[in-house]
């Protein structure tokens, strides 16, 4: 099967103190559990249940997920750079499967 | 078994809102009681107030699917006082959960944006939590068409 | 009030042309798609053949909602399927040992202006082919490997991949000397009348464009975006699958994907948008 596929766009550099907008998008097809193959037989649920940003090494912003996110779940948020460093970006799913990427920022 | 032409009504845009959404099956919907149970579950029971948080999303959603949504809380966003989660609930589909999003004070601002799926006309409600003991609370309802011949 | 309720309960065609004959005329919007600094046209005057005065994208009928999400190719929920036929590119598949690189050095980017030509003349078939024909026709004559079904992700990633190289490039097909027959094939096939609903495309497309069709704003029926992500699929879908749904709506039997009636549709439909910018992965509600 095809693994799923992290996405990050976080700028290059920023200066000390800005807050900066982070955007990531995991394509994944978030089975949500409420539906029915053509057979008649529920497809089991099997979605990303967690997603999580750290900035070297510490939580920034995470999200529990429920079967309402959408395929190819998209989250947007924010985080205050105070150093260079680098963002890692996880994401977890019912089947147990984790997805990673890192992204590094430098300080203008 | 013989349809009067309400019910024909509502049992076809029923199906139709469920197979908008990709939800074909599934026991009935969460509605009004349930997300406020939800709610209270998440709040601890304060009493929510309105004003501090803004919940955006589509008047008219296109598309069940893929309907965006962002939340921004006023929030100083220091280690002393800082908007520790936003809960958002969908009072029309089958489970009224939608998603948390946990902040931290260096998460900047309390605000993220995500893509939501609705299964029908719905309100769709946020509520804020913060690390003072504060709960804020914002409601909206969303419109989800249905599309051309069933396409 | 009472009449609109009951043709939505009876859906047919007396139904739907009421429906459609109360909706208020809702023209495409004024917005103007602009992507990464460049701008894509979705507004062009129509040749004197052309039904239409003006040529819109289906862009241009989509909520601002929609619209943004293809304004924008990170938020694009297409271009995750775009990496992964970047990697698929280098895969190496089949008896031959070879992979997509191996013959394209120059990557996808070799395809520039490609799609925006599609459907095009084979002369060693004697028939026009699709990018999914030309696809699978490397992968079976030069790869020896297995060919993809044409709705399959891989197809699908690699026919989005390759058409984004021709993102701007204006929609110009040949419709002349040994096309000529399957235009006018393609043509037939679009103004005649199919199904237990009786509808042909133009009933939708050319009459009724711009019309709302229920809560759904009809556009011209443009393929200048496939494949596109369609919110409703939650993925990506190839012209055809548009073709076969289009079909099955009208309770007709559809052809299938592929075959010499979706070719010469394709290719008539891809005449009434010429010089459109091929929008390659578009997205749509």
């Amino acid at each position: 099967m095809a693994t799923a596929k992290p996405r990050v766009k976080v700028p290059k550099s920023a200066s000390a103190g800005e807050v900066i907008t982070i955007k990531t998008l995991i394509s994944h097809n978030m089975e949500s559990g409420q539906r029915k193959d053509k057979e008649g037989n529920v497809i089991p649920r099997n979605i990303i249940n967690k997603f999580e940003c750290f900035f070297n090494g510490t939580p920034v912003f995470s999200c529990d997920i429920d079967p309402a996110i959408s395929a190819n779940p998209y989250f947007e948020f924010t985080a205050k750079v105070m150093e260079a460093g680098t963002f890692r970006f996880v994401w977890t799913g019912d089947d147990g499967k984790v997805y990673d990427t890192e992204k590094k920022i430098a300080l203008d | 078994m013989k349809l009067t032409r309400r019910q024909a009504l509502s049992f076809s845009t029923g199906a139709i809102a469920f197979t908008l959404a990709g939800m074909r099956i599934g026991p009935a919907l969460a509605n009004a009681e349930d997300t406020s149970a939800a709610v209270q579950a998440f709040s601890g029971g304060a009493e929510p107030q309105s004003g501090m948080m803004t919940l955006k999303a589509p008047e008219i959603a296109e598309n069940g699917n893929t309907v965006p949504v962002s939340v921004s809380v006023e929030s100083p966003m220091t280690a002393d006082d800082y908007v520790e989660s936003v809960a958002i609930y969908a009072e029309g589909n089958p489970n009224p959960e939608v998603v948390v999003f946990n902040f931290t004070p260096m998460s900047g601002e309390a605000s993220a944006t995500t893509r939501m799926r609705l299964a029908k006309t719905q309100n769709v409600v946020a509520v804020a939590k913060t690390s003072t003991g504060k709960v804020y609370i914002d409601k909206r309802e969303v419109k989800v068409t249905i599309g051309g011949c069933g396409g | 009030m009472n009449l609109i309720r009951k043709s939505m309960v009876v859906g047919g065609v007396i139904g739907l042309s009421l429906t459609m004959g109360l909706a208020a005329q809702a023209d495409p919007d004024e917005d103007q798609l602009i992507i990464d600094g460049q701008e894509i046209v979705t507004e062009v005057t129509a040749a004197p053949d052309s039904p239409f005065e003006t040529l819109y994208s289906g862009w241009r009928y989509r909520s601002d909602e929609t619209q943004s999400l293809q304004a924008d190719d990170f938020e694009n929920p297409a271009f995750g399927a775009v990496d992964q036929a970047i990697e698929q590119f280098e895969v190496v598949e089949g008896a031959a040992g070879k992979s997509c690189a191996s013959c394209h050095e120059g990557g996808a980017e070799e395809f520039a202006g490609l799609r925006a030509k599609l459907p095009r003349w084979n002369a060693e078939i004697g028939k026009p082919e699709t990018l999914e024909h030309i696809i699978n026709e490397c992968r079976t004559e030069r790869m020896q490997a297995e060919p993809w079904k044409w709705e399959a992700k891989a197809m699908l990633g690699m026919t989005a991949l390759i058409g984004l190289q021709s993102r701007g490039m204006p929609v110009d097909v040949q419709t002349d000397g040994e096309m000529t027959p399957w235009f006018q094939k393609g043509k037939d096939l679009y103004y005649t009348r199919v199904g237990q609903l009786d509808m042909s495309c133009s009933n939708c497309h050319e009459d009724n464009s711009g019309n709302m069709i229920r809560a759904d704003h009809l556009s011209q029926g443009q393929i200048n975006g496939f494949p596109v992500y369609r919110l409703k699929w939650n993925g990506l879908g190839s012209i055809h699958r548009r073709f076969k749904g289009c079909m099955d709506n009208i309770r007709a039997k559809p052809y299938k994907r592929g075959s010499d009636e979706f070719v010469a549709l394709e290719l008539y439909v891809a005449s009434r948008g010429q010089g459109l910018s091929v929008e390659t992965p578009a997205v749509r509600n």
